[in-house]
C-alpha cells in the first residue's frame, strides 16, 4: 500500500463524522466498515485496538474543527441555540470539508451552503445566513488587505466619468433583512481573541459554554459596511443611496456611473442629493475606504 | 549544537511560544525573553492586528517560525499559495530558521488541521525529503522538521521512528527540531524506550528542542501542552542537551494558558541543564 492509498484511507475515516456520543461511527461515508480499514493499515497494541487508535484521530478532527468553527461564529449559535448550531456545523463540516492551510477559511463557504440547505434553520433561515454574511464579514475585516487609501492628489488626472475607485479588501458591503450588527455586538462581548495553537490535542470540545438562543428579530432591512480602522472592525450603516453607490464601485463601474445611476433613481432634487453624495465621499475618504489597490478580492 | 547551519548559526537561548493572552503583558511590559516561537499560520495574512502586534514583537525580539500546516509528509504537492504566504512572512521576520511537522495533514486538497503520523517507509522518507528540499528552496531559510506525537502505528512501516526521522533529514539535509515531550509520548503510547530514539537522533543535526506538557489518559497520553513539563521529560531534555550542546530550546503552553511569568518560569527550568552544557563545552 503507497504512502497517497494510505493517507486516503485515513483522512477519509478521520473525516467521517463521529456519532451522537462523540465516538468512531462503524461505517465511513462510503458505507466501508471503520474497522476493515484501521485493521488494514493501524497496528494494535496492547491496550486499544487498531480501530480504537484511530478513533483517536477521528475525535480530535472533530474536536478541532467544530472548535475553530464555533469561535468563528458565536453569532450564528446565538441565532440557532446550541443543539441546532452543532447539528450545522457538523452537516456543513461534513459537506464542505476545509481547503485551506489555515482555519481561518474554515467558515469561508458557510454562507452559499446555508443559501442551499433552508431545511436547516427552518424559520430562522433568512437571520441566519445575515449573521453568518456579518460574521464572515467581521473576519474578512480584521485580517484583510489594507491597501493605501487614495489621496486627492491621485485624482486629480481623471475625469469622474471615467475615474473607477477601487475598494478596499477589508470592507464589505451588505444588505441585511435583520439588525444583526446589534445582536452580534452583543454577543462578542463575551468573546476572546483566539489562534491557532501548536499541535495540541484535547479529549473534550473546548467552548462549550451554552448559549441562550435570542428571540427571533424584527425584520429590519439595514445596509451595512464593515471594515477596519486602526486594526480595529467597525460596523457602519449605511443609507440606500449610499450602499447603491458603493456596491456600483465594487462592481467596477465609473464614479460617474455610479452616482447618475442613484441620482435617476431619487426623488430628491438633483442639488440636494448631489451635495449628500459630496458629504459620503468625504465620509469614505476619511474613512480610508478608497484605494489604488491592483485587484480587489471581494470585486469577485 | 549551539549555532549550527540548521539554526542559520545563532546561538538563543530559552524562549517560549508567543500565544494571544499574552500580547499585551509582551507589547507593555517588555520582559526579557530570549527569543519567541510564532506559530506562522496565525501571521499568514494579509494585514490587521496579527501582523501590527507581530511588528511591535519584531522590533525588540528575536522571532523563530514554527508552522503547523506545511505538511512535509502528505503525498501530494505543497500548496504554492501557502507557500507564497509563508515566503511573505519569512521576509517579514527574517527568521533564522524555519520548522515544521515531520507529518501529514492534507489530501486531495482537504485539509485536517492534525499532524497526522507518517508511515515510517522509504517511499514516505523520499517523498518527505523530496518536499522539504523543494520548501527550503523556495523559501531561501534553513529547515528544521519536528517529531511529533503519536497515537497510531502503521502495518507498512519499515523501520523505527528515530531511523526515519533520520533517513528523512539525512535525504533532505535539513535539520531537527527535538521535541523531547513528543518522544516521551510517543514513547508510552507505543512502547518503546525513549532514550533509544534520544540516543540515536542525528545530534549534529537539532536545531532547536521543544519541551512541553501533556495529559495522561488511561490508556494513552495526548500531547495537550497545557501543563508543566514533568520530570522523565526534563531527564530527556538533560540527555538531549548531554548531546547536543546548549541548543535553542523553547517551552510550548498552547491550552489553559496561565500567567506569562508563569510560563516564562518554567520555560527558564532549562537553564539548570543549558548551564551544564554551557560549563562542558568550555572545559
Amino acid at each position: 500500500m503507497n504512502l497517497l492509498s494510505i493517507q486516503r484511507d485515513m483522512a477519509r475515516a478521520v473525516m467521517t463524522p463521529l456519532t451522537p456520543s462523540e465516538r468512531m461511527r462503524n461505517a465511513g461515508p462510503d458505507g466501508r466498515s471503520q474497522r476493515t480499514v484501521a485493521n488494514g493499515i493501524i497496528k494494535a497494541n496492547d491496550r486499544l485496538t487498531s480501530f480504537e487508535r484511530l478513533e483517536i484521530y477521528n475525535r480530535q478532527y472533530w474536536f478541532r474543527v467544530l472548535s475553530g468553527f464555533s469561535e468563528d461564529f458565536p453569532g450564528l449559535r446565538a441565532v440557532l441555540g446550541d443543539p441546532l448550531f452543532d447539528k450545522i456545523a457538523q452537516a456543513y463540516l461534513r459537506d464542505c470539508p476545509s481547503r485551506s492551510f489555515s482555519m481561518r477559511n474554515i467558515g469561508a463557504q458557510l454562507a452559499s451552503w446555508l443559501t442551499t440547505h433552508p431545511n436547516f434553520a427552518g424559520p430562522r433561515q433568512q437571520l441566519a445566513l445575515d449573521m453568518v454574511r456579518l460574521e464572515w464579514a467581521e473576519i474578512n475585516a480584521f485580517d484583510g488587505k489594507r491597501y493605501d487609501p487614495l489621496k486627492a492628489e491621485d485624482l486629480t488626472d481623471t475625469s469622474s466619468a471615467k475615474l473607477r475607485l477601487k475598494l478596499q479588501p477589508h470592507l464589505s458591503l451588505l444588505d441585511l433583512k435583520y439588525p444583526v450588527d446589534d445582536l452580534v455586538l452583543r454577543v462578542r462581548k463575551d468573546s476572546t481573541e483566539v489562534s491557532i495553537a501548536s499541535n495540541t490535542l484535547s479529549e473534550r470540545h473546548k467552548d462549550k459554554r451554552s448559549v441562550s438562543v435570542v428571540p427571533l428579530l424584527k425584520h429590519t432591512p439595514i445596509f451595512l459596511a464593515v471594515h477596519r480602522m486602526d486594526e480595529d472592525v467597525y460596523f457602519r450603516r449605511l443609507e440606500q443611496k449610499e450602499f447603491a453607490i458603493l456596491s456600483r464601485l465594487r462592481n467596477g463601474k465609473s464614479l460617474g456611473a455610479a452616482i447618475e445611476g442613484v441620482l435617476r433613481k431619487s426623488a430628491m432634487p438633483d442639488e440636494g442629493c448631489l451635495l449628500l453624495i459630496q458629504k459620503w465621499f468625504q465620509n469614505w475618504s476619511a474613512l480610508g475606504w478608497f484605494c489604488r489597490g491592483t485587484t480587489d478580492p471581494t470585486n469577485s | 549544537m549551539p549555532a549550527n547551519r540548521f539554526n542559520g548559526y545563532t546561538d538563543y537561548g530559552i524562549g517560549i511560544g508567543l500565544r494571544v493572552p499574552h500580547y499585551q503583558h509582551v507589547l507593555t511590559r517588555r520582559p526579557v525573553v530570549d527569543w519567541f516561537e510564532i506559530i506562522s499560520e496565525n501571521f499568514m495574512v494579509d494585514g490587521g492586528r496579527p501582523l501590527r502586534i507581530l511588528d511591535e514583537i519584531l522590533k525588540q525580539y528575536n522571532v523563530v517560525q514554527h508552522g503547523v500546516s506545511m505538511y512535509f509528509g502528505s503525498a501530494q504537492r505543497a500548496d504554492r499559495e501557502h507557500l507564497r504566504r509563508l515566503k511573505t512572512l519569512v521576509q517579514r521576520t527574517k527568521t533564522p530558521w524555519l520548522s515544521d511537522h515531520l507529518c501529514w495533514g492534507s489530501v486531495d486538497g482537504r485539509y485536517t488541521h492534525d499532524l497526522l503520523p507518517m508511515p515510517y517507509t522509504f517511499e514516505a522518507a523520499r517523498i518527505t525529503a523530496q518536499k522539504i528540499r523543494e520548501v527550503r528552496d523556495f523559501l531561501e531559510v534553513p529547515i528544521a522538521v519536528e517529531n511529533v506525537s503519536s497515537y497510531a502505528e502503521f502495518h507498512v512501516s519499515e523501520m523505527t521512528e528515530w531511523e526515519f526521522l533520520n533517513e528523512v533529514v539525512e535525504r533532505a539535509d535539513c535539520g531537527i527540531l527535538l521535541d523531547v515531550n513528543n518522544i516521551y509520548v510517543s514513547s508510552k503510547n507505543h512502547s518503546f524506550d525513549p532514550f533509544t530514539y534520544l540516543n540515536s537522533v542525528s545530534a549534529e543535526r537539532v536545531a532547536q528542542i521543544h519541551i512541553a506538557g501533556h495529559s495522561k489518559y488511561q490508556k494513552y497520553i495526548l500531547d495537550t501542552h497545557d501543563h508543566p513539563v514533568i520530570d522523565p521529560v526534563w531527564k530527556l531534555y538533560a540527555r538531549a542537551i548531554e548531546r547536543t550542546g546548549h541548543t535553542a530550546t523553547l517551552l510550548e503552553w498552547d491550552d489553559r494558558i496561565p500567567a506569562f511569568s508563569e510560563v516564562h518560569d518554567e520555560a527558564l527550568k532549562a537553564n539548570r541543564f543549558l548551564a551544564s552544557a554551557s560549563l562542558a563545552e568550555a572545559v
